[in-house]
């Protein structure tokens, strides 16, 4: 009798472990599932190894759905209108995360928030909850090629010898003037690649680049975001950007159709010695004509007093949160999985190795450290002493203000528009977007 | 079959149908003119907010004003563009020249073809091409609307000059005939024999390109999509945009899509009785 229990019971489990994309339904009642809404596509297989594991270890079902690429807001909203939404999805900062506030389980007293290396990893509500975490951290600057620096730097009259001297814009200027001058010497197309304008690029601009004005603004005043911009470093935001389109491997006028695919094949493929993007874009460029030891980072600089110092752009956009309309359980089940997925060997192994991510968590010794060349250049500007940059861009009002602001820059590359409207986009429609994101 | 049989059996054909049409569409619909009165992220948690997403389309957003514009003109030139040509390629495929059915059936095929996939492959080629001037699709909206009407007139002309050619096809010979003995020269038989003959197929075609575009979508978001600056975006991906690109803006994007619902359905009607009134009976 009790054999056939346990046969039964194995059956079941058994049954339930090979069915896992339709199994919520039928394991509810007993410990819950996960469901897990993943936003990056370029982990996705990942993910679902990871969920299969912890099904086989624990018999609780995960389920792991990525959106495709740019649809993640979308998909999020149609999949949490379902019965079976997901348990744990993702917001991208604060910015992000005022649409689904309401949706978000306080993780103070998890073990996850509990393992983060610092609190600033964690997105806070005025209350003390905490509505997010973020489980991995990024970092962009000017990635370069060394072997063709290296080639510039041996020309005659080169400006600078060696890239320690390029600490500053005026530098970084001089030498990119001169890189675009003598590109047919040195073989390649351009000093920078490509700063494309289609959707699948012009994040790199809008955002991240636009990122810098934003942080030196609030370092001067001293605060961490704001209602009103006042756009007190647009005149280096410019200079910035004009030098990313003059010295490029292309003509302003054809920017509105280049892709982030271009500018990152442009730099694969030693076209242009300067790419700006960050550490998750080693994947797009390694096992082409540039070797992993080529690749390094830059900060960028765009001349403010004592930038000698400043340091690559480090921070998350990347914020777990669990959903706090499913049941008990799932909840429950969702916290565990995420523990685990961050102390197990397997969890960590795989965030580490094999999605490459840099993470928060203090359970992610040196045994789990990425081999990315990128990070590992990164984690050399930190070793020194110099002042990361934050993402500051996590408080841009909305969506709406960056696209706003990367139509106007486009504008203004290929010459259909002013500088002026830049910066009205900038300064009048953080005003304005800020107001109705907190009307109510 | 006689009354009482319908009677009987009427439910049995019906039902399924009218339940399909009722999930599929009037529950759609209904809780979507719902929801343009609500403010909401997800469908099933909405709250009411009264008429301010229809105010905000005209005070807040500046998108929508622009884009019923561009959609308007695009719709009177590609409509005016599809027709005429697809008319002419008709009357020349109803002429006995060689191979007409292989020209029917090359004219026709671009209609096979999905919109997205269509929207890339012009978008490669006429990105081709101007590039050797240094300009792109997303340059100006102008070279959008461009593209987008060659696009179209390539995609729908063929489907068209079908429903042309039949309707040439069944005017009867006999008519043409009398109207030639009468002394009608080449322009007089078209003009008051051909064309009134084929009013109904003017009817139809008029009807499916004014309707396809005003609601175009796929061929806009893989061609431009409204690219630069919103400036090449249609009504369609407009609504699109507002709905997913911005949040809270969700009831917004709603109300958006019951006044294009609206909008569709008066300048169907309009055009529909325009060009009725002028069919004839044979």
């Amino acid at each position: 009798m009790k054999m056939k229990k346990i046969t039964a019971l194995s059956m079941a489990v058994m049954m339930a472990a090979s069915m896992i994309p339709s199994v919520p339904v039928m394991a509810e009642e007993a410990k819950g599932s996960v469901y897990y809404l993943n936003f990056k596509p370029e982990q996705a297989d990942q993910w679902v190894e990871l969920g299969e594991k912890y099904t086989e270890e624990t018999g609780v079902p995960v389920t792991v759905v990525t959106a495709a690429s740019g649809t993640y807001e979308s998909t999020l909203k149609s999949e949490m209108a379902k019965d079976e939404a997901p348990t744990l999805f993702q917001v991208n900062g604060p910015v992000g995360l005022a649409s689904w506030k309401d949706y978000c389980y306080d993780l103070k007293d998890t073990e996850i928030y509990k393992q983060l290396t610092s609190e600033e990893f964690a997105l806070t509500n005025e209350d003390g909850s905490v509505p997010g975490i973020a489980y991995v951290i990024e970092t962009y600057g000017l990635i370069y090629n060394k072997a063709l620096l290296n080639d510039y730097f041996e020309t005659d009259g080169a400006v600078v010898k060696s890239v320690e001297e390029i600490n500053n814009f005026d530098t970084l200027k001089a030498v990119a003037d001169d890189i675009q001058a003598k590109k047919d010497d040195l073989g390649i197309e351009g000093a920078f690649t490509s700063a494309g304008f289609d959707a699948s690029s012009d994040w790199r601009f809008k955002t991240h680049l636009a990122n810098l004005p934003v942080y030196y603004e609030y370092q001067a005043d001293g605060i961490d975001s704001t209602d009103a911009i006042k756009g007190t470093y647009l005149e280096n935001f410019k200079n910035i950007f004009d030098l990313y389109i003059t010295d490029s491997t292309c003509e302003p006028s054809v920017l509105s159709s280049k892709t982030g695919e271009d500018a990152a094949s442009e730099f694969a493929l030693g076209e242009a010695v300067f790419y700006q993007n960050g550490t998750w874009a080693y994947n797009d460029i390694k096992d082409n004509e540039v070797a992993d030891e080529d690749m390094g980072m830059l900060p960028i600089y765009i001349g403010v007093d004592g930038e000698e110092n400043q340091g690559l752009c480090t921070g998350s956009e990347n914020y777990w949160c669990v959903n706090s309309k499913a049941s008990e359980e799932d909840i429950q089940a969702t916290l565990d999985f995420l523990n685990w997925v961050i102390t197990s060997d397997e969890g960590r192994t795989s965030l580490s190795q094999e999605m490459g991510f840099v993470t928060p968590f203090k359970t992610f010794d040196e045994k789990f450290e990425s081999d990315n060349p990128l990070v590992v250049d990164a984690n050399k500007y930190i070793a020194d002493g110099k002042t990361s940059v934050a993402w500051n861009f996590t408080t841009m009002p909305s969506e709406e203000w960056k696209n706003q602001v990367g139509s106007a820059m486009l504008e203004y590359a290929q010459g259909t528009g002013e500088w002026d409207a830049v910066e009205k986009a900038f300064v009048d429609g953080w005003a304005t977007e800020y107001a109705a994101a907190h009307a109510e | 079959m006689n009354n009482k049989a319908m009677k009987k059996y009427f439910p049995v054909f019906v039902l399924p149908t009218l339940l399909a049409f009722t999930i599929g569409f009037i529950v759609p619909f209904c809780m979507g003119v719902y929801l343009s009165f609500c403010k909401f992220t997800t469908v099933t948690d909405a709250k009411f907010v009264g008429f301010s997403n229809y105010a905000k389309i005209f005070t807040e957003d500046g998108t929508f004003v622009h884009a019923l514009w561009y959609t308007a003109a695009f719709t009177v030139v590609s409509v005016i563009l599809i027709n005429v040509i697809a008319f002419a390629v008709a009357m020349l495929l109803t002429k006995n020249i060689r191979g007409r059915n292989a020209f029917r059936t090359v004219f026709f095929m671009p209609n096979l073809i999905g919109g997205i996939i269509l929207g890339y492959v012009w978008q490669l080629l006429l990105n081709g091409i101007l590039m050797q001037f240094d300009r792109t699709l997303t340059y100006s909206s102008k070279y959008g609307f461009w593209g987008l009407v060659i696009l179209m007139c390539w995609q729908q002309i063929g489907y068209m000059m079908i429903i042309y050619i039949a309707g040439i096809q069944n005017i009867p010979g006999d008519l043409i005939e009398a109207a030639q003995i009468d002394g009608a020269n080449k322009r007089q038989l078209l003009k008051d024999v051909i064309i009134p003959m084929v009013m109904p197929s003017i009817t139809i075609c008029t009807f499916l390109t004014l309707t396809n575009s005003f609601k175009l979508f796929d061929q806009n978001l893989a061609l431009t999509n409204g690219e630069p600056s919103n400036m090449s975006e249609m009504l369609a991906l407009n609504i699109y945009n507002t709905f997913y690109g911005r949040t809270g803006w969700e009831g917004v994007g709603q109300a958006k899509a019951v006044i294009f619902f609206i909008l569709v359905g008066v300048i169907a009607i309009v055009q529909n009785r325009l060009t009725r009134s002028k069919e004839v009976q044979q």
